[in-house]
């Protein structure tokens, strides 16, 4: 699988560390909301098809990117730094208190 | 100054080695620069950044990935977003930057005692990196005076293509030696010379 670093072009799988899903929204660190705390560690969308990942190109230039990634084919459709992208607000993700 | 020590010592053996019925194919050294320096900008201090090492190393690096510049004595080149390596063969280029790049701007990081510069050189140099990294060595490619940041298994490399047929790398000192010894095999095939 190749990833196209947006800094370091097409490079191989093995030099790149998965961070995890790129869906997950991170509650406020002062929260003391114990079902957001749950949804951002336990819950996952499960994908099948395109799914919103952080990599991070640690053996190049070491930056974080936000990767497109499709889950049945591998096909990576889009990378951005993670920096300029910002935090993807992902309408996939599960609402906390609610059911998913 | 004191003698400079090399990692590569016990397993330096100059000469010619290898299959070298077809010539020589690729020119292999330790080039051991007096200073390597990590500078990084704070994002949006890039350009900054770049009018500083034009300042001191009077080397202007054209704005983009990868893109550096060798001379006789000093080189740089960009090796991630606002981060760049800068050598020089003389020493205290360190100390030279730490004036010239202030805490708004970006950082300075001494590596200089913390890498080996190897160089390799010769018509089949492109060939010999290439079992070594999954990169395009080619010179469309990988323009002379850009550079890189690369793995092989899981020795770190940074290599800079300081002429149409030469790359120089730079290797964490701790592995200098092992990977020395792996260029020194890989470079058996084609005849090389260690000099």
């Amino acid at each position: 699988m190749l990833i196209s670093c947006p800094y370091c072009g097409p490079r191989d799988l093995s030099e790149f560390t998965y961070q995890g899903d790129g869906n997950r929204t991170r509650p406020d660190p002062a929260s003391t909301d114990q079902q957001a705390w749950n949804a951002y560690v336990y819950d996952r969308v499960n994908t099948a098809g395109d799914h919103h990942e952080i990599w991070q190109h640690s053996g190049g230039c070491r930056a974080h990117l936000m990767v497109t990634r499709n889950t049945l084919t591998h096909k990576v459709s889009a990378v951005a730094f993670a920096r300029d992208a910002g935090h993807r607000k992902s309408d996939r993700h599960r609402m906390s208190g609610g059911a998913a | 100054m004191v003698d400079v020590l090399s990692p590569l010592k016990p397993v330096w053996k100059p000469g010619t080695h290898g299959n070298t019925a077809n010539g020589i194919g690729v020119v292999l050294t330790e080039t051991q620069p007096g200073s390597i320096v990590q500078l990084a900008a704070w994002q949006g201090q890039e350009k900054k950044l770049l009018a500083a090492i034009k300042a001191v190393s009077a080397l202007a690096l054209p704005d983009g990935a990868g893109g550096g510049k060798s001379g006789d004595s000093k080189a740089a080149f960009g090796i991630a977003p606002g981060k760049f390596l800068i050598v020089d063969q003389n020493e205290g280029l360190a100390a030279i930057f730490s004036g010239a790049v202030t805490s708004e701007v970006g950082t300075v990081t001494d590596l200089s005692h913390g890498r080996t510069a190897l160089r390799i050189s010769g018509p089949k140099a492109e060939w010999v990196l290439a079992k070594f990294f999954a990169v395009d060595f080619a010179l469309p490619a990988f323009p002379v005076g850009s550079g890189i940041a690369t793995l092989h298994h899981d020795i770190f490399a940074h290599i800079q293509r300081t002429g149409a047929e030469q790359f120089d790398l730079y290797v964490f000192r701790s592995f200098a030696r092992s990977f020395w010894t792996m260029l020194c095999h890989a470079s058996e095939e084609v005849g090389y010379e260690v000099s």
